[in-house]
Parts: structure tokens; sequence; C-alpha cells
């Protein structure tokens, strides 16, 4: 979560960069990405054959020798600007124009922790597989690794790992469980036959995944220790704020429900549930279900919305204060915002996830109408119409609102009262 | 007359699986699957039907194999659930193994019997009940089980680990740029108009299909991404297991990358048994009635290219061509008239093999047949004659087929019966035959 405390709030607009501007220095500019303050606008831009370089408002990074290759140019939530990028045939991440000192043959999946102060990648050296934080890696690798995650604090790191070789069609050795999960790079003394999506405790002693115990029974291990119960299939797991239960989707008997540390907590039962969230009070459960066949919402402490979508439901998002959720809904080829069992009045070609204002009152989301993108708050579209808008940010008085846009190739940040928006 | 070899044919996953079963298991599966998992959709079509036998002279395993009866979808359905239902359960771990190879390597789960039965009885259904008995049984053919273990753990079919994914793409993006300078496979870009997946293969060792599908996109002006993080495989042999919750969780991991990546549409190659699995039944299984995502197949994505003339011919390919409609998107989705305007737009001189369209004969690769791999190979292409007679009866000198089994098996096909034809995909020759810009 980035700290907007010290950003600029003054209400009014300034013009961050000219994008099209830079199309002359360079042969191709890649798709713009602006920094959580939304004074900054980058883009990976190609300098001459096979050389890539970034573009920060304007003006390139200072590097002594162009990228061979660059991609996944992201702001960190705390606004440093990465990519991940290969230089002298190694790839490595580029942090503000500087590059990590770890080497690697491949490097992909880059996380950021909450507040963005901590980066991790998967990577790949020599067919050794294993992640690396802030520049340190792991200190032993893998054979393969998947489903790499961070904690949100950024102190740990984890990801199913390959704990057992076996060769071509060895199903039965397969079988018999060759994988594990290894946090910070130390892997559990139990192998399972998958191990998938997993998340650390908030005091980051226990890991909790998904595992596959043959080829048809399902629970969640903790610490490498499975549940009592065994389920026909989970979902991916997490743990309870406060309580530090373990809280996953589980399909009993041709249904979905939820289950805390193996027991069912749920009465209601559906025919799918997953995302599931805990309120920031630590008092709350929501997830998405689906009622029936092609029928969605949400449902919080297993008490589903009136309001169905046929298509689906995605991006559910509790209030700062505990008391509201929202989400996006989708039926044909219109997307909507929900909040609290209603639908906006408006409908959307593509809607991002709502986002709360500190205090709770007001909900905003990026959208897209008519090939362009705006700021929609409590259902009212914005009336400025943008080649691209990211997503708004509350002040931190929930008062006004940043709007990061492209407008006819100029990037602008504006700040604007919400009584404007209203 | 050709016959199924006589032989027992050695398979170590059907042979292991039914040396590891218990009876204990066989009874509890077969009450969970035909109690907790099917209802009066099977028992309707056991109920209803009465082994007219007008099913037979569709299924080309039945043609091919000298009209045997029991090669017939009524046929292969009495010896398996027929069989398991008159005895009430009581099968033992060799009826398991036999019933898994009728259902796995018999039968294309092709729905061309469907569509002749009278009463609408869909033996493929049947059969795939019975896959996924034997998949709950641990008896399954060797290398399609081994298949399904690479969708568990990688979300793709191949192995295919998540560096080598990015790696193939930034490679050919980068071969691509010699024919095309500023050509660009865009990585994970966020509100593009569609996400484009493939199946394993494509990466693994058919990586030129990316570098003509990232050419042909470039040319028509598309705004388009590609995910770097696993979902990318649209296939699922899981689907042809049985192995619904892995079916479920790859489907899963599919549509969630494009949910992240906030596309309007996901365009899929050319495939036939990944539409099937992102268009009907893997969606269904995890609740979604429709594609969440809307899911085009690229037999339509082409259409719409050359329809609004985003990709324009420059001279008509030349050499004689047929088509095979693959069966999952033809019977299934019914793209038969926009797959013939693509031909006929990219093609001089197009010979339509017969029967066509819906009504064509399958490949005899699909439905997982090709994925259980050598041992079952020649039983396969063996149990196709009539596919083969089909081919060669068009002189044509190319077979177009836009499925990568169809295309897999028809190969197999050509070799064997050693017909005078090449395979090819779509957009093999309309990589060939389009305008390209002067660079």
């Amino acid at each position: 979560m980035a700290d907007s405390a010290n950003w600029d709030w003054e209400i009014g607009d300034k013009l961050v960069s000219d994008i099209k501007e830079w199309k002359a220095s360079y042969n191709w500019v890649e798709e713009p990405y602006v920094s959580p303050d939304g004074e900054k606008v980058a883009a990976i831009v190609n300098t001459d054959e096979a050389e890539f370089n970034v573009c920060v408002n304007g003006k390139a990074w200072e590097i002594e020798e162009p990228f061979e290759k660059a991609w996944s140019l992201k702001f960190s939530p705390d606004g440093r600007l990465t990519a991940l990028v290969s230089a002298d045939m190694a790839w490595t991440v580029a942090v503000d124009g500087e590059l990590w000192e770890e080497a690697s043959d491949y490097v992909w999946d880059k996380q950021f922790s909450e507040d963005g102060k901590t980066i991790a990648v998967a990577a790949q050296q020599e067919g050794s597989y294993l992640m690396i934080k802030d520049d340190t890696p792991w200190e032993s690798g893998f054979s393969f690794i998947t489903c790499m995650t961070m904690s949100p604090d950024g102190k740990n790191t984890a990801a199913s790992a390959q704990a057992v070789a076996f060769g071509q069609a060895e199903v039965f050795k397969f079988q018999e469980g060759c994988f594990t999960a290894a946090a910070n790079g130390n892997a559990w003394g139990r192998n399972f036959v998958n191990v998938w999506n997993m998340a650390f405790s908030p005091d980051g002693t226990k890991l909790a995944a998904e595992v596959r115990l043959n080829l048809y029974d399902y629970t969640i291990a903790v610490n490498g220790k499975p549940w009592e119960q065994i389920f026909g299939c989970v979902w991916a797991p997490i743990f309870h704020s406060d309580k530090g239960t373990v809280i996953a989707p589980v399909r009993t008997a041709g249904a979905w429900t939820m289950a805390e540390d193996g027991n069912i907590i749920w009465d209601s039962k559906f025919a799918q549930v997953w995302h599931q969230k805990i309120s920031p009070d630590g008092k709350k459960l929501a997830a998405i279900v689906a009622k029936g066949f092609g029928s969605w919402t949400v449902a919080v402490d297993g008490k589903a919305w009136d309001i169905t979508f046929c298509d689906m439901v995605t991006d559910l998002t509790f209030s700062p204060d505990s008391s509201r959720v929202g989400c996006v809904g989708k039926e044909g080829d219109k997307y909507a915002i929900a909040i609290d069992g209603s639908e906006w009045d408006n409908s959307f070609d593509m809607a991002w996830g709502p986002v709360f204002s500190p205090d709770s009152k007001n909900v905003a989301a990026k959208v897209e109408k008519d090939g362009k993108y705006t700021i929609a708050v409590n259902g009212k579209l914005w009336q400025r119409m943008c080649e691209q808008a990211w997503e708004p940010v509350f002040s931190p008085d929930g008062s006004k609102i940043l709007c990061r846009t492209v407008e006819d190739g100029v990037c602008y940040r504006r700040v604007v009262s919400i009584n404007e928006m209203i | 007359m050709a016959e199924p070899a006589k032989n027992r044919i050695i398979d170590e996953g059907l042979d292991t699986g039914k040396e590891r079963l218990t009876q204990e298991r066989i009874d509890k599966v077969i009450n969970q699957v035909l109690s907790g998992e099917t209802g009066a959709r099977l028992k309707a079509y056991m109920d209803t039907c009465v082994h007219c036998g007008l099913c037979s002279e569709t299924c080309p395993y039945y043609l091919s194999y000298g009209r045997d009866p029991k090669l017939s979808p009524a046929g292969k359905v009495r010896r398996t659930m027929g069989e398991i239902l008159k005895r009430k359960g009581k099968v033992d771990p060799d009826f398991i193994r036999q019933a898994s190879e009728v259902a796995s390597t018999e039968c294309n789960v092709c729905k061309r019997c469907a569509m002749y039965c009278p009463f609408g009885v869909d033996s493929a259904y049947i059969l795939l009940v019975i896959r996924r008995i034997c998949h709950l049984c641990g008896v399954t053919p060797l290398y399609i089980q081994d298949t399904a273990h690479s969708h568990s753990v990688t979300q793709n079919q191949m192995w295919v680990k998540e560096d080598e994914w990015i790696d193939t793409l930034q490679w050919q993006e980068e071969d691509a740029r010699e024919e095309l300078p500023d050509l660009r496979i865009p990585l994970d870009k966020e509100g593009a108009d569609f996400m484009y997946s493939v199946i394993g293969p494509e990466p693994k060792f058919l990586a030129g299909l990316l570098y003509q599908a990232a050419y042909i996109f470039n040319v028509a002006g598309c705004d388009w991404t590609m995910p770097s993080m696993p979902g990318w495989d649209n296939s699922d042999m899981a689907m042809f297991t049985g192995d619904n919750e892995i079916m479920g969780r790859n489907k899963k991991f599919h549509y969630e990358a494009a949910q992240k990546l906030k596309v309007k549409r996901i365009v899929m190659g050319e495939c036939g048994h990944a539409f099937r699995s992102v268009y009907d039944v893997g969606n269904r299984w995890l609740a979604w009635a429709n594609p969440p995502v809307p899911m085009v197949h690229a037999i339509d994505f082409y259409h719409e290219l050359l329809s609004t003339g985003k990709i324009k011919i420059k001279e008509k390919y030349k050499k004689s061509v047929t088509i095979h409609d693959p069966c999952n998107v033809i019977r299934g989705r019914g793209l038969h008239d926009k797959l013939r305007y693509v031909i006929h737009e990219l093609c001089e001189n197009v010979i339509e093999m017969h029967p066509n369209r819906e009504h064509n004969y399958c490949c005899n690769a699909g439905g997982g047949v090709i994925n259980c791999g050598p041992p079952f190979k020649n039983k396969r292409v063996m149990g196709n004659k009539v596919k083969a007679k089909q081919c060669a009866d068009t002189g044509a000198e190319i077979l177009i087929t836009p499925c990568h089994n169809c295309h897999s098996g028809m190969e197999d096909i050509v070799l064997y019966y050693k017909l005078d034809m090449h395979v090819k995909f779509i957009s093999d020759i309309m990589y060939e035959v389009m305008e390209k810009p002067e660079v």
C-alpha cells in the first residue's frame, strides 16, 4: 500500500509528459505505465536493433549499455520503477536504472511487498530454480518451482518445488509425491503429489498450501502437515489476520463451501466458492460464489447477495472500515460494479476493481466505455474520456481523487475534488 | 479385414494401475460416480438405447475394423457401462483395465454417433464417465496420464517451465523482427483487446506457429497480448482422462489469466479439443455457464481478419487443398461455413472430401487417443482406414485442418496409408499468401 500522505494533493492539473514527443527519439515506444503518485510516466523504448532502454518523463535511464531485452515494466507501490532486463546475455532486475548484481539465466514473476520496499522474482540459474528477494537468492534451488509467492510484509518468499526427480512418463513415481513447498528456499519435510497456491501466516512462521495427496484426494497442508479432513477439491487458503487460522474453499459431495482449519464453517453450499477475503477488522469473511450454474455473486459469512451475474464476478474488495463489500460483475458483454449487493446504474465495456475511499463512504473505479477510459465514482462517470487511465487513488482525507490519464498522447496528473465527480 | 491387435497391448499405466487396484476401491469409485456424479442423463441414455445399430455406421473404428459390432458405439457402451450396470457395479480390476482401454483408445468421444442416434444417445458422454471411473481407480493409459500430470504441475500439457515459455515467446519475437522490425509479442499488456492462447506443443516444438501468429496479428494491427503467467495453455488432457478436478484447475488458471489482463476476449490457436475444454466442458465444471471471457477460435478470428480486410491476400495458394473438419469446432461449434470462407479466401483450388462439415469422420487422434501414445498408435491408425480413403479420394495435394490433434493424427494417416499429401494449418497458408508490408 503506497503512503500517499506526502503526495501533492492540491486540486489542479499537471502535464506529466508528452508521450507523443518521445516517439521522435525512438524506433518505438511501448505501452506507458504511471507511478502511484502520478508524477512519472514510463515506457520501454527501442533505441536500435535489439537495443532497449526505459524512458521516464521523456528521459531515458542512464545506463552503460542498452538492454538486449526488457519487459515487465512496473512501478513498485513505493514509486520505484522496475523492469526485468537482459544485459550481457544475463537476466536481472533493473530498479530506477540500477541493476541487481545477481545475474540469472532467466527471471520472471516480479512481486512487490505491500509497502513496495521489497522486490522478489523467480529465477533460473544453470537449470536450478529459486527465488531472489532484494538481490539475495535462496541458498539452494530446485529442479522446478511454480506458484511463487511473497508475504505481504516482504519478509518471506515461497514456492511449490520439485523435491524428487522423475523421468518421462514415470507416472507412478509421480503419484508417490515428488512436490513440496519451499519457504525461503527451505523445503517442507513432506512431499505431495501436487502443491499449489500458498499463503504465509501474519507472523511468517506458517505456510499453508493446497495439496493433492493422490490422484483424487485434496486438502490444505500447513507447514507440511495436512488437515485431517480430505476433500474432493480445494482452492487457495488464506490465514485469518487475527486468529491465525487457515481458511479455504473446499468441495465436498459435489458442492463448495468454506472450511477453517479443516472444519466446515459455512452452512450454505454453492456451485463455486473462491477468492475469499477477511475484512480489515477480522470480523467478516467474504468470497466470490456461484449460487448455481451461471449465477455468480458475493457471499459474506456464507450469506449470498440476491443480485447475481451470469458470466462472472471478480475483484472482491472490502472497504477500509469493513462495513462494505464491492466487486466487478459481468453479464453478457457488459461489466458492472456492485457494492453491498446493489449494482451501479451504469454498465461498462470493462471495469477494474472498486476502490473505496479511506472513510469507506465513496467508491471509485477505472472503467472503459465506447473505447475510452475514465473514472466512475459511485456510479457516475467523470466527464473526461481518455486514451488511457489508471486506477483512481483517494486522498488520505477522502475529499479528492488522483486521476492519472493519457489524453491525446499526453500524460496528465489531475487532482479532482470528489464533489466534482459525484 | 483389419482387426484390432490380437495380442494384448502392454501399457504400464493400465497394467501397473490394475495391479495396484483393490476391489474395495472399485466398489467405492463406482458407487461415488454412479450415485454422486451421474444422474438422469446417464440413466436416460442407458435405458433408451434399443441397440438399433444406427450408430455403428458413424464410427470410424467400426467401419475401419470390418464392421466389428464390438467396436460400434453401442457395442463399446455395452462392453463397459452396460456390464457395470448389469453386474450392479461388481467388476474386478481386469474389467477396469479393459474398460479403460476401450474408453480411452477405441473411442475419440467425437460425438458423430450422437448426431445420428435417433434418440440422441451420447455414447461419448457414457465413455467419458467410464474414463472418470478408471481415473479414480488409477487405471489410465500411461502417456495421457503423464500429460495430465504435466497439466497438474505446470498448467500446460508438455512440462514447459515458466521461464521456457516466456523465453520462447521472446525468441520468436526476436526472430520475427528480422522480417518485420517493429514486431512485438506484447506480454501481460493489461486492457488489450484479446489474449492469444495456444497449446503446450507450440512453445515445445512448434514455435514457428507462434512466429506466424505474431506476424499475422502485427500486420493486421491487432491490440493483443500473451500472458507470462501459467494459464497460457488452453489444452486439456485431464478432461480426457476423467480428472475433472485438474481440468477445472487448468481452466481456472486460463480464464483468470485473461481476467487479470482485463482483455475483452480470448483468441485461441488452431486446436479442437482445447476449444471443447474452454468453451463447453472445463468452464462448466467450474459453474461458468458461458466462457466468462468470450472465447474465439482461430477459424472465427481468421474469418474476422479476412472479411474486414485487416489481412489481404497477395496471391491465392495454388496447390489443391482439401479440408478436414475438426469435430470439436465443427460438430461442437458449427464453424464449418466460416472455415470454408477462410480456406476459399486463401486457396485457389479447394476440393471437398465427403462426407464433410458436421458429418465428417474424426481424425481418430482426438479425444485424447493420440495422447495415449506409442502403445496404441497402430491400433489408432489402422482404425481410420475410412479417413484415409476419404482423403485419397480427393486427390488433393494439401490437407488443411485447424486442430493440433487432427494435424498430428492426419500426419500419421498420411504416412501409414502412403497418401501423397501434406498436412497444414490455416496459419501456414495464410502466412504464405498474405500481403506483407515492405520493410
